[in-house]
């Protein structure tokens, strides 16, 4: 990224905010002095090592202990029930309960191989490790749940549920007038993805050191993505004050979703600390985090689009399907997949069926651009539908996407699309990339039985989340002049990698007048600065750099005020340059910054009246709910046609960033996420085998990109300040949910002579395009998924739910027990406990209804309040009426219910959110 | 298990311990000698992170015995800049080019453009690239560090 590009200052004369200036955190992490959780130890500190389960899925007979007892320098043993005398409720990422029954140690049976069952305290992580090693655990064992399709005839694997589908969203029938939308078109195109499963794989493994100070404080060293939401989390599960718990996590060698929430064994030492008088530290081994952490992904999708014979799109279906694992950290149906797989397009009418599937694997946790299921199936379906209608890719795009010129607009799911540039994006991206030259040069490479590949992708992206989920909120800057003259901030953000302490003290130097050197940022503690949930949906530069900036402009205003009372001067004619406070036309009246700060904070007398002592400020930054980021991306691969290897060639990134605050920090965050995504596409894969073992235990077996698999990127700029303060846009993700279509794509384009990928299967690796160049099974990709005629069946209609599955049945198949219908004379009318569904989980609420012939009315009231509501309708055991709510945005939810004896069962239409289930029994 | 006395330089200080012959070089550089430095990202032997130099060659400590390193001259991440904190050459290299975010396999990747480019050794660009593909970095998409050995080799700023 260039200096020189003006879009790259959002804001004014901008000095440090667009430079390229050396990290702050990089003199420390270059020479080994950086602080990660496993380096800290503290006096008398134990070490912890966990016994797992061998098994996905059984019974605990017995568990026997006493060899492991024996070894010399074991200290404790720690089992469920031992464990359980701290009570301790996991919760998901938003603050929820698990709505399965989920403890740190496996309590009576175990749900997935490596599922932790017994905690072994010893004086050194080897003599830990041997003793867990020598904890014999007889089993019985079950048949275990492994893949989605198990999940969905298999018996449900959690105790009191009625089948495994965690989250369910959306309509099991695509509405009857976009189903002849579908039917009616000039092009139905249709695709289907299956993603690997994912480990997020950060450098430094999971790691939490923890000792209880006293009956009332407890201190935790931890790697995360927030110490501040660490300390919230524990605060809430262990029902402590989180005054009593400081969280230090000063450097994180990386996290990309896998640290926003503790998890069982971080849960589990956090308990053992609580009840044993010693520090204790457990630092996860790489076998130990790919085989037994939570992992990401493991989805499929199939997609249908019509399009008209001009290739306008006029309506889509999806059906999704996400393995949840046994414990996700947040039962999830991924509705953001269907929330943004059309705003940046014209897309009149989509409707979807999205779920997601507990199996007796490793719970999903989040990975970089946990959503990205929707670039992908998107923008590989429209370079099929470009083929196959016999349209170019890029003109396809041009005449569906959404321009500014055609903003602001709403898509037909009901967001609004505002301050987008995809579009404007790929314009950019074509004006520095010669396609009709590439085309030729594919052309005469062919000939010469080369197959180089074209790929094309948009997407935008939302950033800078803030107030509409409970963890999501704001960030604050708490900025100071100290007495010295130098500048320190406090701030809520936290770098896993991210260079929060180099980007924020750009931001405050640039707006205060002083120099970067002399700014400090603190981090990477909850007793400093208030609460922010940290890295976690691209949200550190857009919230905390607008804070930064903002505290810092009040800050300025402040010595303003007084050097103007000092100096007798107008507050307008005062500036602050390079740390030098001036004032207009009196060049000897000039004074370092720290001169008045002595005087701010030690003579008093001087100051004006009504003036706060000192030079401190705080501001909390709450900005627009979300901030688009726009991009649109292009890469150039040849394909090997005898081996099947791919070569990148070329990389090209239009991105719209917004304001960018350090280029090479921006360039760092779209290049990691980049080689994330070259990892999706051709690398990564953690399978699991029929007994549910999961297969890739080493570095050897899980496939990172390394230097070699990774090509120079290049970048194009198409920043367009935001309506943030600062104007920055979010870019932590971006890479890697462009990045992969954009792989694909180009893959796809070499292989286009000798046929379509018909169905993506993740990952693409040399066999698997083999399969293409071939036209035959040579990786028995074919074979494993489809291979039995059972398969064969559910594959070719995956969506069709098995009615014996514990899926709720239509409505209008409602049966009482006994083959009675529902009564025509039973009443809603009465108080129930009623349970919504809601994307970030169930939501328990009061409801209470009256009825007056066919016209329904009542409240339904949950710990945010009671909303009462009229003008619903009452007929033959059907409850209809609307609500309209202002959380988490203003949106009106339709209900539809039914009474089924003293139950009630339906759904509610949520606007984006698509449809959630509701249940309810008689209070 | 049988303990072991061994005894070796580590940044040119004297270090004596007893270990168990199980115990890696790794461990006991981290735990013994104190050098946290020495980043243990997969202990076996595939990310690099926990690469330092052994008498000149940059081994990976998580697949030497400290017992191996006896009567050795070690070198960590800890001992590359002068004492007054002068950054050395590779350390500066990967700061100018933003060779890394994290910082958790920046230790391995400094010891072996270090070890390769140390005294008399002119790699080629190439040969580094090389070198660096027995190095994961989860973080850069390497972009930093391709910059880094291109000034390595050609000397020079970013």
């Amino acid at each position: 990224m260039s200096e020189a590009d003006p879009q790259a200052h959002g804001i004014g004369a901008a000095r440090w905010i667009g430079k390229r200036v050396p990290r702050k955190e990089d003199a420390r992490l270059l020479t080994g002095r950086g602080q990660y959780t496993d380096d800290v130890t503290l006096p008398g500190t134990l070490h912890v090592a966990f016994a797992r389960s061998q098994i996905a899925r059984g019974n605990i007979v017995s568990i026997d202990t006493s060899a492991a007892l024996d070894i010399p320098g074991v200290h404790a043993m720690m089992l469920a029930k031992d464990i359980a005398r701290q009570p301790l409720t996991m919760m998901s990422f938003f603050f929820t309960p698990s709505e399965v029954p989920i403890t740190p140690l496996a309590d009576g049976y175990v749900q997935y191989v490596g599922d932790p069952l017994a905690l072994v305290i010893a004086e050194t992580r080897a003599i830990a490790e041997d003793a867990a090693a020598l904890i014999a655990v007889e089993y019985e064992e079950l048949e275990p749940v492994v893949t989605i399709a198990q999940a969905m005839t298999g018996e449900p694997i959690h105790p009191d549920t009625d089948s495994n589908v965690s989250v369910e969203m959306g309509d099991d029938e695509v509405p009857e007038q976009l189903a002849a939308t579908l039917e009616g078109a000039a092009h139905l195109i249709t695709q289907t993805v299956i993603h690997q499963r994912i480990s997020q794989a950060p450098m430094e493994n999971r790691a939490v050191l923890a000792t209880r100070e006293g009956p009332e404080e407890l201190t935790l060293y931890i790697t995360c993505q927030s110490p501040h939401n660490i300390a919230r989390w524990f605060s809430t599960a262990l029902g402590l004050p989180e005054g009593a718990i400081r969280v230090i996590a000063k450097d994180v060698g990386g996290s990309f979703g896998l640290k926003n929430t503790p998890w069982k064994e971080e849960c589990a030492v956090v308990c053992a600390a609580m009840l044993f008088p010693r520090p204790l530290k457990w630092t996860e081994d790489r076998y130990e985090a790919l085989t037994a952490s939570p992992q990401a992904r493991e989805q499929e999708i199939k997609l249908d689009v019509a399009f008209d014979d001009e290739g306008r799109l006029l309506g889509a279906h999806s059906i999704y399907d996400c393995n949840n694992g046994a414990y996700p950290q947040g039962a999830d149906a991924n509705i953001a997949v269907h929330m943004f797989m059309w705003p940046a397009y014209k897309m009149p009418a989509y409707s979807f069926l999205s779920r997601g599937w507990y199996t007796n694997t490793n719970g999903l946790a989040a990975y970089r651009g946990p959503w990205a299921m929707e670039s992908l199936v998107r923008e590989t379906l429209l370079d099929k539908a470009a083929r196959k209608i016999g349209i170019d890719p890029i003109e396809l795009r041009r005449r569906n996407l959404v321009y500014l010129s055609d903003q602001p607009s709403t898509s037909s799911m009901g967001i609004p699309v505002d301050d987008i540039t995809p579009g404007e994006c790929l314009d950019k991206l074509i004006q520095h990339f010669d396609v009709p030259a590439f085309r030729r040069e594919q052309a005469e490479a062919r000939q010469q039985g080369r197959y180089l590949g074209l790929g094309i992708a948009a997407y935008i992206e939302p950033t800078g989340s803030a107030g509409s989920m409970a963890p999501m909120t704001g960030e604050l800057a708490q900025v100071r002049i100290e007495p010295t003259g130098k500048v320190t901030a406090t701030m809520s953000t936290h770098s896993q990698g991210h260079g929060t302490a180099t980007t924020m003290a750009q931001c405050i130097a640039d707006r205060l007048g002083v120099r970067y050197e002399d700014v400090t940022v603190y981090e990477g503690d909850n007793t400093r600065g208030g609460f922010g949930p940290g890295a976690a949906g691209s949200r550190q530069g857009v919230i905390g750099g607008g804070a930064a900036i903002r505290a810092s402009e009040m800050l300025a205003d402040k010595v303003k005020t007084l050097a103007a009372h000092l100096y007798n001067a107008s507050v307008e004619s005062v500036s602050i340059e390079e740390g030098m406070v001036h004032v207009a036309g009196a060049p000897e009246m000039s004074r370092p910054i720290g001169e008045l700060a002595n005087i701010a904070y030690g003579e008093p007398h001087r100051l004006p009246p009504e003036f706060e002592a000192g030079l401190e400020v705080q501001f909390r930054y709450q900005p627009p709910p979300m901030t688009m980021t726009s991009a649109a991306h292009a890469c150039v691969v040849e394909v090997d046609a005898e081996t099947g290897f791919v070569k990148i060639l070329r990389w090209i990134a239009s991105e719209d960033c917004g304001t960018v605050i350090n280029p090479a920090v921006v360039e760092g965050q779209v290049a990691g996420g980049l080689a994330q995504a070259i990892g999706m596409v051709l690398l990564e894969d953690m399978p699991y085998d029929a007994r549910g073992n999961p297969t890739a235990a080493t570095f050897k077996d899980y496939l990172l990109p390394a230097i070699t698999d990774v090509p120079v990127f290049e970048y194009v700029h198409a920043n367009t300040p935001s309506k943030t303060i600062g104007g920055m846009r979010g870019v932590g993700e971006g890479g890697a949910i462009i990045g992969p279509p954009t792989l694909v794509n180009a893959i796809a384009d070499a292989l286009s002579p000798f046929g379509e990928i018909e169905e993506l299967v993740l990952p693409l690796t040399p066999a698997r395009i083999l399969d293409v160049i071939e036209q035959r099974d040579v990786s028995g990709t074919r074979a494993h998924r489809h291979g039995t005629a059972v398969e064969v069946a559910q594959m070719a209609d995956v969506p069709a739910p098995d009615p014996t599955s514990g899926q709720v049945p239509p409505v209008d198949a409602v049966v009482l027990p006994g083959g009675v219908h529902p009564a025509q004379d039973a009443t809603i009318a009465g108080d129930w406990n009623m349970v919504l569904k809601t994307p970030m989980g169930p939501q328990a609420m009061k409801a209470h209804f009256d009825v007056e012939g066919g016209a329904l009315s009542g409240y339904l009231e949950a710990p945010e309040g009671r909303q009462d509501f009229s003008g619903g309708t009452w007929s033959d055991g059907n409850a209809k009426f609307n609500l309209a709510v202002e959380k988490p945005m203003k949106i009106t939810l339709k209900y539809d219910l039914q009474l089924a004896g003293d139950a009630i069962t339906g759904k509610c239409k949520m606007g984006m959110f698509g449809t959630a289930k509701v249940s309810g029994e008689r209070s | 298990m049988s303990d072991h006395s061994i005894s070796m330089t580590i940044n040119g200080r004297r270090q004596t311990g007893t270990v168990e012959a199980r115990t890696s070089l790794g461990d006991f550089l981290r735990m013994d000698a104190g050098y946290t430095g020495v980043h243990l990202g997969c202990e076996h032997g595939v990310c690099g992170a926990c690469t330092v130099v052994v008498d000149g060659r940059a081994v990976r400590s998580c697949l030497v015995l400290a017992v191996q390193a006896d009567g050795s001259e070690v070198t960590t991440v800890e001992g590359l800049a002068d004492p007054e904190g002068t950054l050395h050459p590779v350390q500066q290299a990967m700061r100018d080019s933003h060779g890394l975010q994290c910082g958790f396999c920046t230790p391995g990747v400094v010891m072996t453009f270090a070890a390769l480019t140390a005294e008399d050794c002119k790699p080629t660009e190439d040969e580094l690239i090389a070198a660096m593909s027995g190095h994961i970095c989860r973080c850069t998409g390497y972009q930093g560090i391709r910059k880094a050995a291109k000034i390595l080799v050609e000397g020079g700023a970013a």
